[in-house]
């Protein structure tokens, strides 16, 4: 009887306690409690690299490094931040290296605009040689 | 003309081919580097680990006079085989701060014991903030800041003993 009272307050102080708790420590695995920043939060994880783990994102990654970006970008996120702003932030220390999303720059170009030469230099080729079969 | 044309993406595909192969052959450095190097130290305050050793702060930098930062913890392999580097590093007169990332008072107490205390100042860098407000993917990385309070030269994984004249010729450069 005694043995029970005292579980019943210890985990009633365990439950008083435990959210306290949770605000200290990191949010690598706590979600935040407003739905919509933590849509956020999760989106931009999907597309930050995890630096120790090359070929994975942090969200995806169990590596110490990439729970420490998950607790940073959800700590900005609940502080106001724009995920676009958290990507800068972040690409101002690591590179564009850091993001599956690469920004549009000098370096980059390539890139973004090879599909759309692609998609022309091809619906030409077709064109032309539907024009052909035509005659 | 068309004849010559005719040899077009067989040619292409040799090129393709060549990029492959040689992208195999010598793969790319994986080593992901801060990209403030060059660029000043970002705005950070760290508590003291240990009792008696004060913490890191940005404002303890750029006072005329270059030091290292040691990103460190004492649960890191390498960093115990950088230990005795670091501690020549102390003997030629460089001064060198630490950020403990991701360390315990007691764990830290243990390395020190062990391996050398070559610090003059140990930041407790809990959650890793402020190892990744600097750009670092891992430990041990040491930044060199020279007396502007500026980041000049990162040093990614663990000094080794023939890169100890280099960064110290830097540290000299720093001033």
């Amino acid at each position: 009887m005694a043995g029970s009272e005292v579980r019943r307050a210890l985990i009633a102080l365990a439950l008083i306690a435990a959210p306290a708790w949770a605000q200290q420590s990191s949010l690598a695995d706590v979600q935040l409690r407003d739905p919509a920043k933590e849509a956020q939060a999760k989106a931009l994880m999907a597309t930050i690299r995890c630096v120790e783990c090359q070929g994975q994102s942090v969200g995806d990654s169990d590596a110490a490094i990439a729970g420490s970006m998950r607790s940073v970008i959800r700590e900005r996120i609940q502080a106001g931040e724009t995920p676009d702003h958290v990507r800068a932030w972040l690409i101002e220390r690591y590179g564009d290296y850091i993001t599956y999303d690469p920004p549009l720059g000098a370096m980059t170009w390539p890139l973004w605009l090879a599909p759309v030469v692609l998609l022309i230099a091809g619906a030409a080729i077709a064109r032309s040689s539907f024009r052909k079969k035509g005659r | 003309m068309k004849r010559a044309l005719l040899w077009l993406p067989l040619l292409l595909f040799a090129g393709l081919f060549a990029l492959v192969g040689f992208g195999l052959l010598k793969p790319a450095n994986r080593t992901v580097r801060s990209a403030l190097t060059d660029k000043p130290l970002p705005d950070f305050t760290l508590p003291a680990l240990l009792p008696g050793k004060p913490g890191v702060a940005k404002n303890g930098y750029g006072g005329g006079q270059p030091r290292l930062l040691n990103v460190f913890a004492s649960w890191c392999l390498p960093c115990k085989a950088e230990a005795p580097q670091l501690m020549r590093l102390k003997a030629l007169g460089v001064p060198i701060d630490a950020v403990a990332t991701n360390d315990t008072a007691d764990g830290m107490r243990d390395f020190l014991a062990t391996y050398g205390d070559p610090y003059q100042r140990i930041g407790d860098d809990k959650a890793s903030k402020v190892q990744i407000a600097l750009g670092s993917s891992g430990v041990p990385e040491t930044f060199l800041i020279d007396g502007r309070g500026r980041i000049v030269m990162q040093h990614v994984g663990d000094i080794r003993a023939d890169e100890v004249d280099g960064i110290v010729a830097a540290w000299r450069a720093a001033k």
